[in-house]
């Protein structure tokens, strides 16, 4: 087999905009134009990529004329095609959101080139059938996140740095030893020689390997107690970037642990999958406690992004196709709705001038329509029939009641309570209230670009609820695949 | 021979993480530093060690005997080299880090987020704080 352009572009397309753009990085106007491009031409490849995995034959590419267990081998099926196309559409958005004020102060040259970064180590991720390889992709995602991190060069975005980097650096030190590891054990990396060569393996030793392998992913995915990481730094970053982060970055983690436990070394032990569970029970409560003791907009939402990764850890422990194909489902509409959360919080940063929810308020007097747009999404986290959110977790919970997993059912019911009491905090305070300052007027900024942002993301959001059906049968249709 | 880099990575693990989880920031990094070269050791010994002839198949032969296994080495190579790039730029972050905070003490360190003073609400933000949160990219 060849190597196919299009299970490759969804690393090509962004790096070769980064090199683009890197080179453009005198000329702002033509740097923005390349961006645009490239995140276009990555929707693209993207749509046309879930074309071909939905007829059936997904997208191969294997390197170097060496054929498949030797060479590295670039896989894009149903569930890494979703997932791609969801990046892109994350990428436009914050690209989008980045033209608006939302977003002042003068911009790095190299922003937008490491932005595409991101998105080219996290479309690696999605497409590569290499353990190796995956390894690699995660370091191209943390050596551009903490870039992305730091040229703002505030101290407190070099505290923030230092935080993310130092536990996710371990964290990739302790993949790369499993990636070694493994590799001794059966003599192979790539994802269907493992799934063949670990059915020979000791239980004992297949237990030890894998246990050590999800470990490494559940610290990039911030899953309990591995997530200091982020609520520490992710407040530090610019809005649209912070919103890309928070949609894309742990999910890779997740998608790893459900590609490894869910596909490549599927059955794992049974002890893993009841393990997993426990952590994703933790998870959710552990977060969502957190977001309930905090004011500011930012952090509030970035400790619903761990409490949201225990739901779709559930997903991958409850092991099961149905359970599968919830996990992508719920991935989905959580990284359109995180990060639409966040780009909303950013508008109303630009318009109150402050994120902590003490200072600002009267904004649902002001401007009804941004006060509906926060709603869609708010709710939908919650999961508040019939957005997407709700569909999302009945899929999980129906699927753990199933498996009579009842106390994983009754922590995830209350910590959907507990979600609801910190979106309406945030409804209450920044939308309801008035403004403690009486004088106060609104910022007088541009918004265009960023409502049209927002509003595109929310009709995704509205979309999946309206229309659960279609996104379930191609997520079952995705993960049918899974463990073969 | 395998023992002795048993031994090896055992050191280096040991000393990384000890490094590690100082509260000295430049320690915790080349403490990683460490961290890392024992995990370099860890993925070149999964190819087993013991020969070391080069693989190449000699002239009129098809099958290659006997000869080291290359594929570890290419992947330590990669491993090498992303890892010394990361060391780089977290030792240049640290050192910047020390610089503006004028601190090298990880739990003095709380400029992203600033110490309680109130036990049921976190600490307001100054409105210069607020005034440069979102912007400033």
């Amino acid at each position: 087999m060849s190597v196919s352009f299009l299970a490759v572009s969804p690393v090509l397309v962004p790096l070769g905009t980064a090199m683009l753009a890197t080179a453009a990085s005198r000329r702002p106007g033509l740097q923005q134009a390349i961006s645009f491009t490239g995140i276009a031409a990555l929707a693209v490849c993207a749509l046309m990529l879930v074309a071909q995995a939905s007829s059936g034959v997904p997208a191969v590419a294997q390197f170097g004329g060496w054929v498949a267990p030797f060479g590295i081998e670039f896989v894009v099926d149903g569930t890494g095609a979703s997932l791609v196309l969801i990046t892109a559409l994350m990428g436009v958005a914050s690209l989008l959101f980045l033209v608006s004020d939302a977003d002042p102060g003068p911009r790095h040259p190299l922003l937008l080139p490491l932005v595409h970064g991101v998105l080219a180590g996290v479309g690696g991720s999605f497409s590569t059938a290499d353990l190796f390889n995956l390894y690699v992709w995660f370091e191209v995602m943390l050596i551009c996140s903490v870039g992305l991190f730091a040229i703002g060069g505030r101290v407190d975005q070099l505290d923030g740095t230092f935080k993310y980097l130092a536990l996710n650096l371990f964290g990739t030190m302790l993949l790369l030893m499993s990636v070694g590891l493994i590799y001794g054990a059966t003599g192979h990396l790539n994802f269907t020689a493992l799934g063949e060569a670990s059915a020979q393996w000791p239980p004992a030793l297949g237990l030890a390997l894998l246990a050590a392998l999800t470990l490494s992913f559940l610290i990039k995915a911030g899953a309990f107690p591995l997530f200091a990481w982020l609520p520490a730094s992710y407040h530090t970053l610019p809005a649209p970037v912070l919103a890309l982060f928070a949609g894309l970055l742990t999910k890779v983690g997740v998608y790893a642990v459900l590609r490894t436990l869910g596909d490549v070394f599927s059955p794992a032990p049974q002890m893993l999958y009841e393990a997993l569970g426990w952590i994703a029970a933790a998870t959710m409560i552990t977060g969502v406690l957190g977001a309930a003791y905090h004011w500011d907009i930012r952090r509030i939402l970035a400790f619903h992004i761990v409490s949201q990764i225990g739901y779709i850890l559930l997903g991958i422990a409850l092991a099961t196709p149905e359970g599968h194909a919830a996990t992508l489902f719920y991935t989905l509409h959580h990284i359109v709705v995180k990060a639409n959360l966040f780009l909303i919080g950013a508008i109303v940063w630009a318009l109150t001038g402050s994120y902590d929810l003490r200072r600002i308020g009267g904004l649902y007097a002001l401007k009804p329509l941004l006060a509906v747009l926060f709603l869609i999404p708010a709710l939908s986290l919650v999961g508040i029939p019939p957005l997407s959110g709700f569909w999302a977790k009945l899929l999980i919970l129906r699927e753990a009641i199933a498996q009579e997993r009842i106390v994983w059912t009754v922590a995830a019911l209350l910590v959907s309570v507990l979600t609801l009491y910190s979106m309406m905090k945030i409804w209450m305070e920044a939308f309801w209230k008035a403004h403690p300052d009486e004088t106060w007027q609104p910022a007088r900024v541009r918004l265009g670009a960023a409502y049209l942002a927002t509003t595109g993301l929310a009709a995704v959001t509205l979309w999946i609820s309206v229309s659960p059906q279609s996104l379930l049968g191609y997520a079952t249709a995705a993960v049918a695949g899974f463990g073969r | 021979m395998t023992w002795a880099l048993a031994a090896a990575v055992w050191i280096s693990v040991a000393l990384g993480l000890y490094l590690a989880l100082s509260r000295d920031v430049l320690r915790c990094v080349l403490g990683l530093a460490v961290l890392g070269a024992g995990a370099n050791l860890v993925l070149f010994s999964a190819g087993r060690i013991g020969s070391t002839q080069p693989p190449v198949v000699p002239l009129g032969e098809s099958v290659l005997a006997g000869a080291a296994n290359p594929l570890p080495q290419a992947l330590v190579l990669t491993a090498i080299v992303i890892g010394f790039a990361l060391v780089c730029f977290s030792l240049v972050l640290v050192l910047r880090l020390i610089e503006r905070a004028r601190t090298d003490d990880a739990l003095a360190l709380r400029e992203a987020e600033p110490e309680p003073t109130d036990p049921v609400k976190p600490p307001l933000p100054t409105r210069e704080a607020d005034a440069r949160a979102g912007g400033a990219a």
